[in-house]
């Protein structure tokens, strides 16, 4: 392979990206440098194993990666705008909308999610920290190298260009020979092994870990939603795994499983795909939807409105995720009775659903609900979820699908779900829990303007795609006649792209000026919140809880604040014991990363002399006898002084 | 106050798809020129009907609630009163979605096994069968009965059942045609079928939605339904006028280019139904590489003496659309 096939060469605006990554990197390492802080960022972040730091880690990596298939998607928006442009070619905007997908669904909503799940779930159990530490930064370090593994292929070999959804036989060899699906294969496996863990990880940690008496139903609904999640990531990722092993069966080793030739069978992938990737639907939402609830509740100043049936309602949707992955390809050729019956599991869906969001209308009736930009989100998303979720109902209707099936009517619909359903709940919570992590608010008055700006551009972007879809535009075309008339449509959906920006824009703005200028006197419970999280110090201390709270109700912490009974005795005090910091997670996922792209190219002498790495990464830490430290009674009474005055 | 603002806002925005799909039937779904295709309009518009009111009682509801139970300045300490939920209310809301399930199941399941079939009205009548097979990029029409093969434009009798037995010679695509019969997937190796009636003669606009490549966003086709006369005519005429179809024009189509329309005597079936396999004979996935940003590179790599023609091709199938599929759909 020539240097210039290597990368990826002859436009102009990649060719300016090359040079502004480059730029970037090395203006990042010489800052860095001058500043001496490569010690800092080891010991504190690279090598951390606090459930806190790690969570922030997945966030970061999530507001770039929502930057990342931001940018992705005002370029497909622009190409769009008006009939016939020649701003993108065919390939170009193939490759963008690939890549937009991937990355917003795995590489954003995904660790902007498991990472406010990191920083949350412990807390609000009462526990020190998850189950595994270490192997929770080993899933961190593995979805990051999966994400710069992706990344790095719009400049080094080209993109993956079959789709999000990676269809086969197109994204075989036989119709996309070069590398850029090998991309899509490895990128994806790496990420999905940290994601596993993750999931594996949760779901010990909700189960085993949680405070003395804190009962399954006493169990706050956002860690509900969590553990949900993580069983569902454990039933569906394995599919996955399994799918992109074949994948990379076929396109590096030239097996037959996905093949038109040779007898394979193209529509497995599409079933194994959809087995996992329907489910994965509601790996991002369910979180979500424990988000606006607790937020809800807390600005509505009420307990939630049916938190039994609201626990239901989620096992139910978890449930039915797994029984509905063949209404993505209706027009398959199924015949009529299976068409039918998944009709009908599809549409049972909206039956929790419904349940949800009368529970909340009713939480907030009769509450005194306070217009936080927390509360603005968790608000909007329910009139936004609402078109979402009839339209998805419309969807649902087999023989009616055959109208909407590929089109932008699919694309308005599950961007009508997806961004009320997963993106502003990431708003709504890093508002909420932003002092928990940090120590002090975002503004509230950039907090507005982010979020008029985004909510009424993501409704100018996404409306109009309803229209042009049922005018016969089929999805992922990149340009269109005059004749068709979508012009005006199309052309008013990427002026409410920039609306979006603008608001995205916002948001970076005030996260900025808040690091900077905003009060850094919170107290530890900023919101009146009603759950364990806010019984600690804002920023929660490394240790979490000082002593291990003991609950008695649901919402125990909200009773206690009003009976008077929180406080912290000085003879409680022990001392706390605490897993060390960590070289392999780092190392391994490093290791991975390297592997993996030499993978993709196919270079399989270097592949196979690299993976020593990741074999040298695994001895290490079977031989590390490191079982943690202790911190001391008079070093914890020192710090938890810090906010609480005298103790008791 | 914002909020309400809000409320409306959406109201409005989420009123206007459904009134101007409800009433004024001008966008292409709600426009059917079949029974086939309005049976999947009537199901459509009913169940708009059902989402209208969800959307509505929600709406108000929500509107009501955050309006009436804001915090007011005067609240002071103000602390409401803790629900736990209410049996009743929640049963309520638990059975009212089961119901409208129900409601949209029952005509769902209809229309499903309605458009699997010949239309009522036409089961008397011998379906004409025609092969569809797609390839990149580009549609294959052969009529086995009259023996002719058409390319990116179909021919059909007007009032008369159309069967269509679809596949694909590569990548999998999807055929639609919006104003007569919904969709269905062309998969190689696998054979699908899809009913189709038009009314009245007329030109329809049909394309894949299924994202192929390259060349995806320019694989349309023409319907082009006409009397039994004309049909006939039209057959007799291309039998007369058309050249034959030899096995290497064919592998020549089968390469990923775009092309205009093509009329041919006699059909590929004759050596290869893409249904039943064999398609990897016509495959080269050379043809497929691509080298970024430097297409007159990677033409002369990769299609040699072809780069020609596919110019010469690409200018054709401007000219067809412009004449073609883009006529009917010309009325927005």
């Amino acid at each position: 392979m020539s240097l210039d096939e290597f990368f990826v060469t002859g436009d102009p605006m990649i060719l300016a990206s090359q040079i502004a990554i480059g730029l970037t990197m090395v203006g990042l390492i010489a800052l860095i440098t001058y500043l001496k802080k490569w010690k800092w960022l080891w010991t504190e972040w690279f090598t951390t194993v606090d459930h806190k730091k790690i969570g922030i880690m997945y966030i970061l990596a999530g507001v770039l990666m929502f930057f990342r298939g931001g940018v992705d998607g005002l370029l497909m928006k622009a190409q769009t705008s008006r009939p016939e442009l020649g701003f993108l070619d065919a390939q170009h905007y193939d490759e963008i909308f690939t890549t937009h997908g991937v990355i917003m669904i795995l590489f954003m909503a995904m660790p902007m999610l498991i990472g406010i799940m990191n920083v949350v779930v412990p807390l609000q159990i009462g526990a020190r920290d998850v189950a595994f530490p270490k192997l929770n930064a080993l899933s961190f370090w593995l979805f990051f190298a999966g994400a710069m593994l992706f990344n790095v292929s719009f400049v080094i070999g080209g993109s993956p260009d079959a789709g999000w959804t990676s269809y086969f036989p197109l994204a075989g060899k036989e119709f996309t020979p070069g590398v850029g699906n090998n991309y899509y294969a490895i990128a994806l496996q790496i990420a999905g092994i940290g994601t596993l863990a993750t999931g594996i990880n949760f779901v010990v940690t909700i189960i085993k870990m949680r405070a003395p008496g804190m009962s399954w139903m006493k169990m706050p609904i956002f860690t509900w939603t969590s553990l949900v999640t993580s069983i569902i990531i454990v039933a569906a990722f394995p599919i996955f795994t399994v799918a992109l092993a074949y994948m990379s069966l076929d396109r590096l080793f030239g097996t037959h499983f996905f093949t038109v030739a040779a007898g394979g069978d193209p529509m497995l992938w599409l079933n194994l795909f959809w087995l996992w990737g329907h489910p994965e639907v509601y790996i991002v939402v369910l979180p979500a939807f424990g988000m606006f609830s607790e937020v809800i509740a807390t600005f509505a100043r009420k307990n939630l409105y049916g938190y039994k049936s609201m626990v239901f309602a989620v096992a139910g949707i978890a449930f039915l995720s797994m029984l509905v992955w063949v209404h993505h390809f209706y027009t398959m050729g199924n015949s009529a009775a299976v068409n039918s019956i998944f009709s009908l599991t599809t549409m049972m869906i909206a039956i929790p659903t419904g349940v949800k969001i009368f529970n909340w209308l009713f939480t907030l009736r009769k509450g005194r609900i306070e217009f936080s930009t927390s509360m603005l989100w968790a608000l909007a998303f329910i009139p936004c979820f609402t078109i979402g979720g009839v339209t998805g109902v419309m969807l649902a209707m087999a023989a009616a699908d055959y109208q909407y099936h590929n089109t932008m009517f699919l694309v308005a619909h599950f961007h009508y779900v997806l961004i009320p359903g997963v993106v502003f709940a990431v708003f709504a919570a890093l508002y909420y829990w932003w002092p928990k992590m940090f120590g002090f608010k975002l503004n509230e008055k950039i907090g507005k303007w982010h979020f008029w700006l985004f909510v009424i551009g993501f409704n100018f972007t996404f409306m109009p795609m309803f229209f042009v879809g049922l005018d016969g535009m089929s999805r992922r075309m990149y340009t269109y006649s005059e004749s068709t008339g979508w012009g005006a449509w199309l052309g008013f959906s990427a002026v409410g792209s920039l609306i979006m920006a603008a608001g995205f824009a916002a948001l970076c703005y005030n996260i900025y000026w808040s690091f900077r200028y905003a009060s850094r006197d919170v107290g530890s419970d900023p919101w009146n919140g009603r759950t364990l999280e806010w019984a600690t110090a804002s920023p929660a201390p490394h240790y979490n809880f000082a002593v291990v709270p003991e609950v008695e109700k649901l919402d125990d912490f909200w009773y206690k604040k009003k009976e008077g009974k929180l406080g912290l005795k000085k003879s409680d005090l022990k001392s706390v014991h605490m897993p060390s910091n960590s070289w392999t997670p780092v190392f391994l996922g490093v290791a991975f990363g390297i592997v993996g792209f030499f993978l993709v190219f196919e270079w399989f002498t270097l592949a196979i002399i690299s993976s020593v790495l990741i074999v040298i990464g695994l001895v290490a830490n079977s031989f590390d006898y490191d079982d943690g430290y202790h911190i001391p009674v008079d070093e914890l009474e020192k710090e938890e002084r810090e906010w609480r005055g005298e103790l008791k | 106050m914002k909020a309400i603002k809000r409320g409306v806002l959406l109201l409005t925005l989420l009123a206007i798809p459904l009134i101007l799909a409800g009433c004024d039937s001008k966008l292409i779904v709600f426009d059917p020129k079949g029974p086939i295709a309005r049976s999947l309009t009537d199901l459509i518009v009913y169940s708009i009907i059902f989402m209208l009111v969800i959307v509505v009682v929600v709406f108000v509801l929500f509107g009501y609630i955050v309006w009436k139970y804001r915090a007011k300045p005067g609240d002071g300490n103000f602390e409401p009163k803790e629900e736990k939920g209410n049996h009743v209310l929640e049963i309520i809301w638990f059975v009212i979605p089961i119901i409208i399930v129900i409601a949209l199941m029952v005509p769902t399941v209809k229309t499903i096994y309605e458009v699997e079939d010949v239309p009522q009205g036409y089961e008397e009548e011998e379906p004409l069968v025609i092969h569809v097979t797609s390839a990149d990029w580009k549609w294959i029409f052969s009529y086995p009965d009259q023996d002719i093969e058409t390319v990116n434009y179909v021919n059909i009798p007007a009032d008369h059942p159309v069967q269509f037995k679809m596949t694909s010679a590569g990548t999998m695509q999807s055929f639609w045609v919006p104003e007569l019969a919904g969709q269905k997937y062309t998969m190689a190796n696998m054979q699908t079928k899809l009913y189709m009636v038009a009314d009245m003669p007329g030109s329809y606009y049909g394309r894949n939605t299924n994202f192929n490549g390259q060349g995806y966003a320019h694989m349309e086709f023409e319907v082009q339904a006409m009397t039994n006369e004309d049909f006939n005519e039209w057959v007799q005429e291309v039998k007369n006028t058309a050249n034959d179809l030899t096995e290497e024009e064919y592998a020549e189509l089968l390469e990923p280019t775009i092309i205009g329309r093509k009329t041919y005597n006699q059909t590929h079936l004759q050596w290869i139904d893409h249904a039943h396999g064999g398609s990897e004979k016509y495959l080269n996935p050379e043809m497929y590489r691509i080298t970024h940003g430097d297409e007159e590179h990677s033409e002369e790599e990769n299609t040699d003496n072809e780069s020609e023609d596919e110019q010469a091709d690409i200018e054709t199938e401007e000219e067809a659309t412009d004449s073609v599929s883009h006529e009917e759909h010309a009325h927005h």
